[in-house]
């Protein structure tokens, strides 16, 4: 039998549920810490984060309009599937340099941060909403609803726990989400795509552009059609102009902990609505 | 069943012969025009022309006339903020709809269109079908949309479907008529390139590819074959003839592309309303958002344009 010759994947982005290259035929490298060539990955267009927020705007309402039980079910397969797939988060969190155990270490710590936020989906309205007293004959109710298309600067460093802890609290409540990452992170975040499309999370609800975050961000700040831009993976990379094009559709800004947990985290992308109803006699 | 360059009756007495089509050198030229780049000025040309040639249509059974309003207000100023947007070529609607459009467009360029013939199987008695058009055009529609006979015209009976779209346009008096080839039901572009020199055979002023009503539509290599009939039409004749694209046409993108393969096949003496058109009703808002992307450099959405 002849020699087997490896098949190299090729890292393209995830949109809309399928994996494309990027329109401009862009590609950027990626090499290991110790210089190895690992991938020529696509490089994002803001026509590609202009596709991204076009399919995660059409998943956005079905996404929504799912149970919470169903959304945190949705969510937990992934973790079982990134379970079945640990190797290869190993293997590429391994070849960007990091040691043995802190790779083992970031994995584990991940699928469990994604299992307990995948927990929170039919608990936040609880921890979240409120019954106001009201002066009146009233019931008065608060309680949180998704604010629609999120785009996250994925942070760089750890590559897969950051990822993770920002994507999770984004999709949870019901957003979608586009995110953005840049080199070191951009392996991670391509494997982490696969999982995705493997895994029942509906096309659209996660999309992953892979490039530079500094030449997508003024795009996704400006453009009308997204809701929040959560930026913890960008700290201090653009300017105060680029960021005040977010006020003209008053996005919200997110820059939060890359590696934090918290149901507050999952609030910084909701929007809280009230509805008063009268009490009858 | 006809050869491809047999000859097909005018109505002034002469006769028209269809040629031959070559698929694959026709899906190719197609896809090479949509490889065409529009950029900035020429982009916002294209996207002003593409609003000048909508026929801006709502064909469903719950349109009202409240729908039907609000419908032609998008169509004489489709984007409330900006006075500098042209109004549309037309409204078309179903007949029932065509008084209540008429009264919204009065006093502007907009023209009422209306679909009639028993649209969209026309599959109703050749009586039925030219009284349906008579009582759309007596209700002041300026423009009529038909369906070709395509139970005659796949059977053979190519008199037949001649006939009764020379009756149509008889009924039509001065209205433009429009004939609807539904060429994802004639099977291959040879047929569609038959029935194109047929329909315009019999007088009609407007050749449209599609009701809409089913899933394979305005493709660009049916657009374009329709144009080399148009042309093939103009040669023979000297009778100039206008095309319509309808169905599927939702992005501003193609809808550019299907003017590149317009301009390039007929000449840019096509690309007027009197001689082009799309149908469609999504297709405005995404080039009213591709203009605002233009005017103001960021990428606009679905909430900065009026609900369809």
């Amino acid at each position: 039998m002849a020699e087997h010759i490896p098949v190299d994947k090729t890292f393209k982005l995830f949109i809309g549920g399928t994996f494309p290259r990027s329109e401009s035929g862009r590609t950027f490298q990626i090499h290991s810490a110790d210089g190895d060539l690992l991938a020529n990955a696509a490089k994002a267009s803001r026509k590609d984060l202009r596709e991204a927020v076009k399919a995660a705007r059409g998943a956005q309402a079905d996404w929504a309009g799912r149970t919470a039980y169903n959304r945190g079910q949705v969510l937990y397969r992934v973790a079982e599937v990134m379970e079945s797939r640990r190797a290869e988060f190993i293997s590429v969190l391994t070849d960007m340099g990091q040691t043995a155990h802190s790779v083992r270490a970031e994995v584990d710590r991940s699928i469990d941060r994604w299992v307990w936020y995948a927990g929170w989906a039919d608990k936040l309205h609880h921890v979240l909403g409120t019954v106001n007293p009201v002066a009146g004959p009233y019931f008065n109710f608060t309680f949180p609803e998704p604010t629609g298309v999120v785009v996250v600067a994925a942070p760089d460093d750890p590559p897969l726990l950051g990822l993770l802890s920002r994507i999770a609290p984004v999709i949870i409540s019901g957003n979608t989400a586009v995110v953005t990452t840049g080199g070191p992170s951009a392996l991670a975040a391509v494997t982490l795509a696969e999982v995705l499309a493997t895994s029942d999370v509906p096309g659209g609800v996660v999309n992953v552009l892979t490039g530079d975050k500094a030449e997508l961000l003024p795009w996704a700040l400006g453009h009308m059609d997204v809701n929040s831009v959560d930026l913890t993976g960008e700290p201090n990379g653009l300017d105060d102009e680029a960021v005040a094009t977010a006020a003209d559709n008053v996005k919200r800004i997110v820059r939060s902990d890359p590696v934090g947990a918290s149901p507050y985290m999952i609030g910084d992308f909701l929007e809280m609505k009230t509805v008063w109803h009268p009490i009858g006699r | 069943m006809m050869n491809s360059t047999a000859f097909l009756p005018t109505t002034d007495g002469g006769s028209v012969r269809t040629t031959p089509v070559d698929a694959v050198a026709l899906e190719a030229r197609a896809a090479a025009l949509c490889t065409r780049s529009i950029k900035t000025t020429s982009k916002r040309a294209a996207l002003h022309t593409t609003i000048r040639c909508i026929d801006l249509t709502t064909l469903e059974g719950i349109d009202t006339p409240g729908k039907v309003a609000s419908l032609c207000q998008k169509a004489i100023r489709p984007d409330p903020a900006n006075p500098t947007i042209p109004s549309v070529a037309a409204v078309c609607v179903y007949p029932e709809m065509v008084e209540h459009a008429v009264t919204s467009v009065s006093g502007t360029t907009v023209v009422v269109a209306s679909v009639a013939g028993a649209f969209p199987a026309g599959m109703s008695t050749p009586a039925v079908r030219v009284a349906d058009i008579a009582d759309a055009v007596g209700r002041g529609a300026g423009e009529i949309d038909i369906v070709l006979n395509r139970s005659a015209f796949m059977s053979g009976d190519l008199r037949r479907a001649y006939d009764e779209i020379v009756a149509a346009k008889e009924a039509c008096g001065t209205a433009h008529l429009k004939v609807i080839l539904e060429t994802g039901e004639l099977g291959s572009y040879e047929q569609v390139r038959r029935a194109s020199m047929l329909a315009m055979a019999a007088g009609a002023d407007f050749i449209k590819t599609s009701t809409g009503k089913i899933p394979k539509a305005a493709t660009h290599p049916m657009v374009l074959n329709m144009a080399e009939a148009i042309r093939d039409y103009a040669d023979q004749t000297g009778v100039i003839v206008g095309l319509k694209g309808a169905g599927g046409i939702r992005t501003a993108k193609q809808a550019w592309h299907h003017l590149v393969i317009v301009g390039e096949t007929l000449g840019s003496d096509w690309l007027t309303p009197e001689r082009f058109r799309l149908g469609a009703s999504s297709l405005l808002n995404d080039v009213l958002m591709q203009i605002q992307k233009l005017d103001t450099g960021h990428y606009s959405g679905p909430n900065y344009v009026t609900v369809d």
